[in-house]
């Protein structure tokens, strides 16, 4: 990059010169325009964050029936409308560590079971009370509690007492818990005054912005909150607006359109189409997110190991990442786990092999049709998916039979109560958190019905192990062990695919969810 | 002609209630055959035994069916919908904004839509046969064939991509200037005109050619009238009748069948209320909706009975 060209994105960036002069500067210097553009923002965003204006995000997920009662959050709306307005006691970083929120400071004790989380000073909710020890223990006391309906509460059941005395929270586990904080990180877990047991859905937090606007399934503002504790991080946008668009077309005309800033859920087939609209930027990344076929290890015929194994050989997975997702995911491996946890180690690939599965099948004794269950909601484009499983596996010479379930109804009649059928996973943010709400026998979404009980030692060993060598090889075992015998098929792991328009800046990767974890519209500014 | 109208009105009127209560006990049934329940629907994938047990108890689920219909009623009978079991919030409250903006959207499209129609469709008639009528039957024609979403789209695609002219979301909300909420649902009003148009412009014209051919147009013809004023003396008159019945038909439509324009333009009307709570098996939600939908098409209906038997004195006095 030549010298004058620097100065001028320098100057740029800082306001000295037009976008426009900027960019006619650099054609004339033989610079093209998409280059330039990406001279533009690294040089915006070395000269920081620009305040003022108002982003607005389209984003589908959203319903009429969405209330702003943080146990209730399911969808991607009040996920990101949560992250405007409330604030976190602990938050992932999107390099993956720990990012200290309301605590201060996280400390336990040697064996994992007694956790202490200090409270910091001066931090507001927006009615003006400062957050107290006691907020967010009762915080945690609601979504543990039992007759909670918290999408928390299958961790948060793990928290024997939780004490608050000054400005400490001591939270006493059941069982040793090395990842605790991590589990504090869940979505769901946003402070409120009193824990939100006075009034859930007040919308009242300590997050950067203040709810202005709660139109469920309609359109979710906010004002930027002038006491906000980090007001130089987050918050650069006077107002943030998020207008539900379910619709993909309608998504993408908006963007086009410039009516929103940003989208989320770019279908990957279109995403080639939008790559070429001037002024959008895809933004994918991957995540811990993926898709599957799961059977259940209790019901016939898939209580037949044999049977399982050929299932699993008899998929392409590459020509299923390259159909369904067009390259925009990773192959997986038939466990839950890939590259974005901590403490991820490498398990040999799984390879399409019809000869292998076509022993294991004969092997299996097992003969006819095998019924697959599939439909629109348990992933974008899973019938499609099913049919490709169907063509690899008849070349395997097992016959699959695809029964294509309405969307209406299938979490209730058909995901974790039919014994074959295909679906979605978010991921977690550790490996125990998702081995503990889908493996362990005991868990509740225990949606193979893997139930073993040396598995089960295995993670609550793990779980309470401290020495991070060790605990990597525990789970490396565990791996293998749903891989090879588990009911988990996992051709693939998803991107998050969303795409922002001309202005916007700030943009960070973050492999946890989508729109950078949720915080796209706190950390992203319009340019001047 | 008092008496014996009063007499039909009240009459239509009674049925049309009759009719109502009817259809709400069609409504619940309805939502009782449902797979699934509003539980089980609200926490979805992330549904425990336990928090599946907390609000079935908590919504009150456990009861029999027709304990759960008269409790409803009554409510409905004094203007209390109830509250969505899946946000809480208080029905009456949050239908009526929604209602507001979906009979806005209908007004302004029927506003353009009926007037352009029933011209269009006195137009073709002046000149049948000839290529005015063809031009206007053939357009009309193929904006009723397209389905609503391609119509949507490419008025998005022209309007709101290409040239930038009219935003192509239409969120309105509360205490939006009217200017702004007029440019707001122009391309949804737009795509509501077409959609109904043809319909309403063929039946005028087919019910004032069916006029057209009794003796006393021949003999308005014969007595020298132009065109037009046989048409709009003699004819249009007495076909009255059937075009009330289509614009009713139509006017409901635009009510009660918006929702994919709705959704398309992300217009926050009726249609997608419903759709969102039918999906998480809200029932009391849909029964409201169901029930309101059904009252506009019963008034609507008989509206255009009412307006037929003023309009044409021999149905006044049935046999």
């Amino acid at each position: 990059m030549s010298n004058e060209l620097e100065f001028l994105s320098r100057r740029a960036a800082s306001g000295k010169l037009s976008r426009r002069d900027f960019l006619g500067r650099a054609a004339a210097l033989g610079i093209s325009a998409p280059f330039a553009n990406s001279l533009l923002s690294s040089a915006a965003r070395a000269a920081g964050p620009v305040k003022g204006g108002t982003l607005k995000a389209g984003l589908v997920g959203g319903e009429s029936t969405n209330s702003l009662d943080p146990a209730l959050m399911m969808t991607q709306v009040p996920f990101a409308f949560g992250k405007m307005w409330g604030e976190m006691i602990v938050e992932l970083s999107p390099e993956g560590k720990l990012e200290n929120r309301i605590a201060e400071e996280i400390g336990s004790s040697d064996d994992a079971k007694v956790w202490t989380l200090k409270i910091r000073d001066g931090v507001e909710f927006h009615n003006g009370k400062t957050v107290t020890a006691e907020d967010v223990a009762a915080t945690l006391e609601r979504h543990s509690d039992e007759k909670s309906k918290s999408g928390a509460l299958g961790y948060m059941k793990g928290i024997e007492t939780i004490k608050a005395s000054g400005k400490e929270v001591v939270l006493t586990l059941k069982e040793a818990n090395a990842d605790l904080p991590y589990l504090l990180s869940d979505y769901h877990l946003i402070v409120q005054p009193n824990g939100g047991k006075d009034k859930a859905d007040a919308g009242i937090s300590a997050g950067p912005y203040k709810v202005t606007t709660n139109e469920p399934g309609v359109r979710h503002g906010g004002e930027r909150f002038a006491n906000y504790w980090q007001g130089d991080k987050m918050g650069h946008a006077d107002q943030i607006e998020i207008i539900v668009i379910n619709d993909a077309t309608a998504r993408t005309a908006a963007l086009q359109g410039g009516q929103v800033n940003m989208i989320n859920r770019v279908e990957p087939k279109i995403v080639d189409l939008i790559k070429r609209l001037p002024g959008v930027t895809i933004r994918n990344h991957a995540g811990p997110g993926h898709y599957v076929f799961i059977m259940h290890c209790n019901t016939a015929p898939f209580d037949n190991a044999d049977l399982r194994m050929a299932l699993k050989l008899a998929i392409d997975r590459e020509e299923m990442l390259d159909k369904i997702l067009r390259g925009y995911g990773s192959l997986g491996n038939d466990f839950p786990i890939n590259a974005s946890y901590p403490l991820f180690s490498e398990i040999e690939q799984r390879k399409y092999d019809p000869d292998k599965a076509k022993f294991h099948f004969k092997k299996s004794g097992h003969d006819g049709a095998v019924l697959l269950r599939t439909s629109d909601v348990a992933f974008p484009g899973a019938v499609d998916a099913a049919q490709l499983f169907q063509q690899s596996a008849a070349k395997a010479g097992i016959t699959l039979e695809i029964k294509r379930e309405p969307g209406d109804g299938y979490w209730s009649e058909v995901w974790n109560k039919q014994p074959f059928c295909a679906s979605y996973w978010g991921g977690r943010s550790t490996q125990d958190q998702m081995y503990s709400t889908a493996y362990l026998s005991t868990a509740d979404w225990n949606d193979t019905r893997f139930k073993r009980p040396d598995f089960d030692k295995m993670v609550l060993a793990a779980r309470a192990e401290l020495d991070e060598t060790k605990r990597k090889a525990m789970y490396h075992d565990m791996g293998v062990m749903v891989r090879d015998e588990g009911g988990l098929i996992l051709p693939m792991f998803n991107q998050f695919i969303d795409a922002t328009g001309a202005k916007v800046d700030g943009w960070v990767d973050d492999p946890h969810q989508e729109l950078m974890n949720g915080y796209a519209l706190a950390k992203c500014w319009l340019q001047a | 002609m008092s008496s014996p109208i009063l007499k039909l009105i009240a009459q239509r009127i009674a049925l049309g209630i009759v009719l109502l209560l009817a259809v709400s006990v069609l409504i619940f049934a309805g939502t009782q055959i449902l797979p699934g329940d509003v539980a089980q629907a609200i926490l979805g994938q992330s549904a425990t035994p336990e928090s599946l047990a907390n609000l079935r108890e908590q919504l009150g689920l456990n009861d029999p069916a027709y304990i759960r219909y008269f409790r409803w009623l009554g409510g409905v009978l004094t203007g209390d919908l109830g509250t969505a079991m899946s946000s809480g919030q208080d029905i009456a409250t949050s239908i009526k904004g929604r209602l507001w903006n979906t009979l806005f959207l209908a007004f302004w499209a029927a506003v353009v839509a009926v007037p352009l129609a029933i011209i269009l469709g006195l137009i073709a008639v002046r000149y049948r046969n000839g290529w005015v009528d063809k031009l206007i039957s053939g357009l009309a024609l193929a904006s009723t064939s397209f389905p609503e979403f391609f119509i949507g789209y490419v008025l998005v695609y022209f309007f709101a991509v290409k040239w930038q002219i009219f935003p192509g979301i239409s969120t309105v909300y509360d205490g939006m200037p009217f200017g702004e909420r007029m440019q707001a649902i122009a391309l949804p009003a737009t795509a509501l005109t077409l959609v109904v148009l043809a319909h309403m412009m063929r039946m005028t014209r087919a019910a004032i050619l069916n006029v057209m051919q009794s003796a006393y147009v021949e003999t308005a013809e014969l007595k020298g009238l132009s065109a037009f004023n046989v048409i709009r003396k003699h004819a249009f008159p007495n076909a009255i009748a059937p075009i009330i019945n289509v614009v009713m038909l139509n006017l409901a439509y635009l009510i009660v069948g918006v929702v994919v324009v709705e959704v398309i333009f992300v217009y926050p009307g009726m249609g997608q209320y419903l759709v969102d709570h039918v999906t998480k098996r809200d029932v009391p939600v849909v029964q409201a909706v169901g029930l309101i939908f059904a009252a506009v098409y019963i008034s609507l209906n008989i509206i255009a009975d009412i307006g037929a038997i003023v309009a044409n004195p021999r149905l006044r006095h049935p046999k």
